[in-house]
């Protein structure tokens, strides 16, 4: 009746399969007990997380989550499996797996080596028993570099993505919010805006306007309409200028079921942007969102912990080499993660799955109005996510998306961050913004005067 | 403490104007409502404005847990007996608290049993059937609600009493700790033949009173969103009570006609209009003078 077992004292605690084990080791969340599937007890969750620890790496290959053949997303991760990759860590436990990573002989070179063996249930597994202070030092140990016309995922480097989100898409209005972020050095990830209008025709507007902006002002980066990836196919076909391909992911087949597309429409999709040929540095042309949650939102969980539904989402986006990974953490609300707690505490573990995976993880550290959160957990949030090597974050006229109606972090969040930890943009972006004037080219810093081609641009609408 | 001395307070007041940087593209502010041309302290954000963003966030946190006062919302009710005779009936989820009701979101969709019993006993007292009732649920912003319930149906109520055939309108419910669907079950129950909920929406930072609006037609309990038509925003520096109303008007007439609502009733009130963006272009590229 019982797959796993654990004696404690006098009392045998059960646990009746894989999925079960590892919801109930999981850290508390709200979204785990909205779907019935979190422990009972404080005690309970350490029990199971005990008892995960002593799972060993190879169980995950029989104990299949959810069955090979209901599954597209499971059978990518087994017809994938690296048996090779997987051997120097085969003879681990979960418990094992956690010691090995963090051990001084294990960095990014053998990292690297056994990526392709860990399947995303393994790394949600080892997250679950790891504190956030270890979640922070195996993703500062993971390398994932990944190009287009700037190369993003350097040491020492932290990306912003440009939102200049509008709730009617008005041109100048984004156009405004982009002038905004270029002054204040954000942009290197993607400029990429959420459209309010969802169709074909308003992403290829946007993407025209995004292009020019790109072009005339020769800046090293790519933009993107965050739009259904049907629709991105369509605009491709009509001689639309696509950089990346968006799509938002889950980690089941019926998850993906219900966002409207499967594999093979991500595959389409990515050879159909690679036929541009508009990368100069680097081919990676897909750009993923994820977050904890979205599984059971859709009812497509199958009675599994959100946070392992989310590292499944890994799977679908790594088979498609993508140039960036977004999980949106805080977006969803507090039924799923309640406060800046769980927020944070999600946050850190979906980068380190992420990475370890090899994914070029970044984080849009956000919260809604009725999440128990506020700037401080999002301050929080975001030095932790920096000192871990994240990838990039979102960058925003004052954390406000008037669009969206949440909260994430601004363009000055990402500037306080790189002057606490020295941190860069893109080698390609950074050389531009000194070109550009807008940071000094000595000190590094943001010059006070706007330069002069934005200035004329400005006094063209403003007339002064 | 006592302070020895009293300064006086001009000499309290002097901003950091060497150190604070201002941004000339502030004033595209015109353009837009997002947070631009902020200025800088470094990198840092300068104080009144860290301040003034605190204050949008208080707002907000506030409309979401600040219960609905149903004491008011019913007096007030009272304005609109020439067009809805019958009293207010007050109601509840089966979410008991505001903190339940944020991570139970299936209870805020349930009625609580009470409240199935005053709609089954109201039911009894009753001879016809309506052909709408209106719902009022708190939702996540019950300040939504207070202020922008009455002085809709204050639009839009005279306007259902002048339609060719008119709407027999049963008594306004009020749904504490509600969500949208908890409208449905209220409608099965009443055997209305629409219900229409206003309800307080997700709250943005500038924007903590947002309503909006749900309409069912058949009502009955476990239908999804594809089965309904909404209208958002409506507030006073959103979407009009006039223009909300007359959306509502059109949904109304047509879920009556058509004998449906949700996806297959598509709003055709929206008419294109050539935005300013269209003629002003994108000013950051642009070579007109």
């Amino acid at each position: 009746m019982y797959r796993f077992r654990q004696l404690v004292g006098s009392h045998t605690y059960g646990f009746k399969n894989l999925g079960e084990l590892m919801a109930k080791a999981t850290p508390a969340r709200s979204g785990d007990y909205l779907a019935g599937v979190a422990a009972q007890s404080a005690e309970e969750r350490a029990i199971a997380q005990m008892t995960l620890a002593d799972v060993p790496l190879k169980v995950f290959l029989e104990d299949l989550l959810i069955p090979y053949e209901e599954d597209e997303i499971t059978r990518l991760i087994v017809d994938s499996h690296d048996l090779v990759a997987f051997q120097p860590i085969s003879h681990l436990t979960v418990g094992g797996f956690r010691e090995w990573l963090l051990s001084e002989q294990v960095g990014s070179e053998r990292l690297e080596q056994v990526r392709l063996g860990i399947t995303p249930e393994m790394a949600a597994a080892v997250s679950k028993i790891m504190r956030n202070q270890d979640l922070i030092l195996v993703s500062k140990k993971c390398q994932v570099s990944t190009g287009f016309r700037n190369t993003l995922g350097l040491p020492g480097r932290l990306s912003t993505r440009l939102q200049p989100n509008h709730p009617t898409d008005d041109l100048t209005g984004i156009a405004a919010s982009i002038l905004d972020g270029l002054m204040y050095g954000s942009g290197d990830a993607v400029i990429g805006i959420n459209p309010a209008t969802d169709n074909v025709a308003q992403a290829c507007r946007l993407m025209r306007m995004m292009d020019e902006v790109i072009q005339h002002y020769e800046i090293p980066t790519q933009s993107c309409v965050l739009t259904h990836v049907t629709n991105t196919i369509e605009a491709i076909e009509q001689g639309a200028p696509v950089d990346l391909v968006f799509q938002s992911i889950g980690g089941t087949q019926a998850t993906n079921d219900s966002f409207g597309f499967n594999l093979s429409t991500l595959a389409e999709a990515q050879a159909a942007a690679l036929s541009l040929q508009r990368g100069s540095v680097g081919n990676n042309v897909m750009y993923f969102e994820t977050g904890q949650g979205s599984a059971l939102s859709a009812n497509a969980h199958f009675q599994l912990d959100q946070q392992t539904c989310e590292a499944r989402a890994y799977a679908v986006a790594r088979r498609f080499s993508p140039l960036l990974v977004n999980t949106v953490v805080g977006f969803i609300g507090p039924e799923y993660l309640f406060d800046g707690k769980q927020i944070i505490r999600a946050g850190l573990e979906d980068h380190f799955c992420g990475k370890l995976l090899g994914l070029p993880m970044g984080c849009d550290i956000c919260y809604t109005n009725h999440a128990h959160a506020d700037q401080n957990d999002m301050d929080n949030l975001l030095t932790l996510l920096s000192v871990a090597g994240c990838t990039f974050v979102m960058g925003i006229p004052g954390s406000d998306d008037i669009m969206l109606n949440y909260q994430t972090t601004s363009f000055h969040d990402a500037l306080y961050i790189r002057q606490v930890l020295g941190l860069k943009p893109a080698p390609e972006f950074d050389a531009w913004l000194k070109h550009a004037e807008i940071i000094d080219a000595q000190t590094g810093r943001l010059n006070a005067q706007m330069p002069a081609a934005f200035r004329s641009s400005l006094g063209r609408l403003l007339g002064n | 403490m006592k302070l020895t001395k009293n300064l006086p307070l001009e000499s309290c007041d002097q901003r950091a104007d060497e150190t604070l940087v201002s941004n000339p593209w502030r004033d595209l502010r015109r353009f837009t409502d997002a947070r631009i041309g902020l200025g800088r302290a470094g990198v840092s954000i300068p104080t009144q404005e860290l301040l003034a963003f605190q204050l949008a966030h208080a707002k907000a946190q506030d409309a979401v847990h600040t219960p609905l006062n149903i004491g008011r919302l019913i007096e007030g009710l009272s304005v609109l007996k020439n067009d809805c005779a019958q009293p207010p009936l007050s109601l509840r989820s089966r979410a008991e608290t505001r903190s339940i009701y944020l991570q139970r979101p299936d209870y805020g969709r349930l009625l609580h049993s009470d409240s199935e019993q005053v709609l089954l006993q109201y039911r009894d007292t009753i001879s016809q059937s309506y052909d709408l009732v209106v719902v009022l649920a708190d939702g996540l912003s019950a300040l939504a609600i207070q202020e922008n319930a009455i002085p809709f149906l204050q639009v839009l109520l005279p306007q259902l009493a002048l339609a060719p055939i008119p709407w027999n309108i049963g008594p306004v419910c009020i749904v504490e700790q509600g969500r949208v669907a908890v409208g449905d079950s209220v409608g099965e129950i009443l055997r209305a033949k629409c219900v229409m909920l206003l309800v307080g929406e997700r709250p943005g930072l500038s924007s903590p009173d947002s309503m909006g609006l749900y309409l069912t037609w058949s009502p009955k309990a476990g239908l999804t969103d594809a089965y309904r038509n909404c209208i958002s925003n409506i507030r006073e520096a959103g979407l009009s009570y006039e223009e909300a109303s007359r959306k509502a008007l059109y949904l109304l007439n047509e879920a009556r006609r058509q004998g449906l609502s949700g996806v297959q009733l598509k709003d055709r009130t929206e008419d294109l209009v050539l935005t300013g963006d269209e003629v002003r272009g994108n000013f950051l590229v642009s070579t007109k003078g």
